[in-house]
């Protein structure tokens, strides 16, 4: 079966939410792949919409790229609305 | 539940001072309660000893579901069927959560499996009792996966990210199990026959002990405790589980009207707990080296399932191929 392809599950839990990552299965095929991911992962009203893909079709980020990729965005602080101290009288903004 | 003896390769613990730099960091990152992934670097003996671990957690969810499967055409009624074909399920899907959870750290399915299958690999001592009558599966709901609850819960803490991200899904689903289990059995003493009410005793005698024996050994009879709690694999010790699931369980036993078969079992209002008997560990060495009751039986329906289901497999590849080729 690790012979099969390996494929990464996203599952929209609800209406106007996004695809979420859940989880894996081992599939001959997409569509198997599909009916995998509902039997394991939506058995009790989880989702109502499923994605797969390949894993070896995912490039991710690599751990130690962590602080040259993420550690620039702390310090702008700017870019957040609680930056911006605004007196009381004008209300909620 | 369900890994109980699980060796981590080391003798002593090191201190943070004896630690090389990458490793020294790695266990800071465990002291600091932060989630290690999949791609960071760990120790080989950590890595080794969560393959361990987590394979004999999978093996046991699906070792687990052989024992319900007896009673799938002999289930009382369509709804008790039902719920135990779902429960069933479960266990199945459990299962492959945790062979998902183990393959990120490198290791191979068919390989761990195979493990199984040939008797490299373990899987929980309490499978390796019989079912024997209708009560059973309402004891197995309450005891065996409610000591598996008290196993679990502790787990969707554990420092490997994969692993306590199963564990959150499991647990979700395992409290469904434990209530089905205790209501068959609430059912049988409120309203069965008197026959009936003396399964429930007979299945409560038979399992009690096995399934205290699910949290493995004592204390001090358990070498690898140490490092697995140091790198927060394990989040307590075996005895503390124990005691917790004991001081749990009794009250719901008395609900139902019954007993266990230990006659040093009383409350100790000194230490708000319940104090208990001796365990019999020969029993559990002889059943985890495979002597129990259905070891052979339970790995030869395994063996029989994926020697069986081979065509199957191999159908489902060769209608992915032809699929390919049309597409092409």
């Amino acid at each position: 079966m690790s012979q099969w392809t390996l494929f990464e599950v996203f599952i929209r839990s609800k209406h106007g939410l996004n695809h979420k990552h859940v989880g894996s299965v081992h599939a001959a095929d997409a569509e198997m792949a599909i009916e995998n991911a509902r039997e394991l992962y939506t058995r009790r009203n989880e989702g109502v919409s499923i994605w797969v893909t390949p894993s070896a079709q995912i490039t991710a980020t690599a751990s130690d790229e962590k602080e040259a990729l993420f550690d620039p965005s702390e310090d702008k602080v700017y870019r957040h609305a609680s930056f911006y101290e605004l007196p009381e009288e004008v209300g909620h903004m | 539940m369900y890994a109980q003896l699980v060796e981590t390769g080391t003798k002593k613990l090191k201190t943070l001072d004896e630690m090389g730099p990458e490793e020294r960091a790695f266990q800071e990152r465990i002291d600091a309660e932060i989630k290690i992934e999949a791609k960071n670097w760990m120790p080989d003996s950590y890595r080794k000893t969560l393959i361990r671990q987590i394979s004999q957690h999978a093996h046991s969810e699906i070792v687990g579901m052989l024992p319900e499967g007896n009673w799938v055409t002999r289930a009382p009624t369509l709804k008790r069927k039902l719920q135990l074909m779902a429960k069933i399920q479960d266990e199945a899907g459990h299962g492959l959560y945790l062979y998902s959870a183990m393959e990120t750290l490198g290791a191979d399915r068919d390989e761990e499996i195979d493990k199984l299958h040939t008797g490299r690999a373990k899987y929980s001592s309490i499978f390796n009792y019989p079912t024997l009558n209708w009560a059973d599966m309402g004891a197995v709901g309450w005891l065996v996966d409610g000591a598996a609850i008290v196993n679990q819960v502790p787990l969707q803490r554990t420092s490997y990210g994969p692993y306590a991200r199963a564990m959150i899904r499991v647990c979700k689903e395992e409290s469904f199990h434990q209530r089905q289990g205790y209501e068959i059995l609430l059912h049988m003493m409120r309203h069965g026959t008197e026959a009936q009410q003396e399964m429930v005793q007979d299945a409560i005698n038979r399992l009690w002990w096995p399934a205290l024996m699910m949290f493995g050994p004592s204390d001090e009879h358990s070498p690898n405790s140490a490092q697995s709690m140091a790198w927060k694999i394990k989040r307590h010790t075996n005895d503390e589980l124990r005691q917790r699931f004991i001081d749990q369980t009794i009250p719901q036993l008395e609900v139902l009207g019954c007993t266990v078969p230990d006659p040093d079992l009383k409350w100790n209002e000194e230490t708000g707990h319940y104090d208990f008997g001796e365990i019999q560990w020969d029993e559990f060495n002889r059943v985890i080296q495979g002597h129990g009751p259905c070891n052979t039986e339970r790995l030869n329906a395994r063996r029989n399932a994926h020697e069986n289901g081979a065509w199957v497999r191999a159908a489902a590849v060769a209608h992915a191929e032809k699929k390919q080729k049309a597409v092409a």
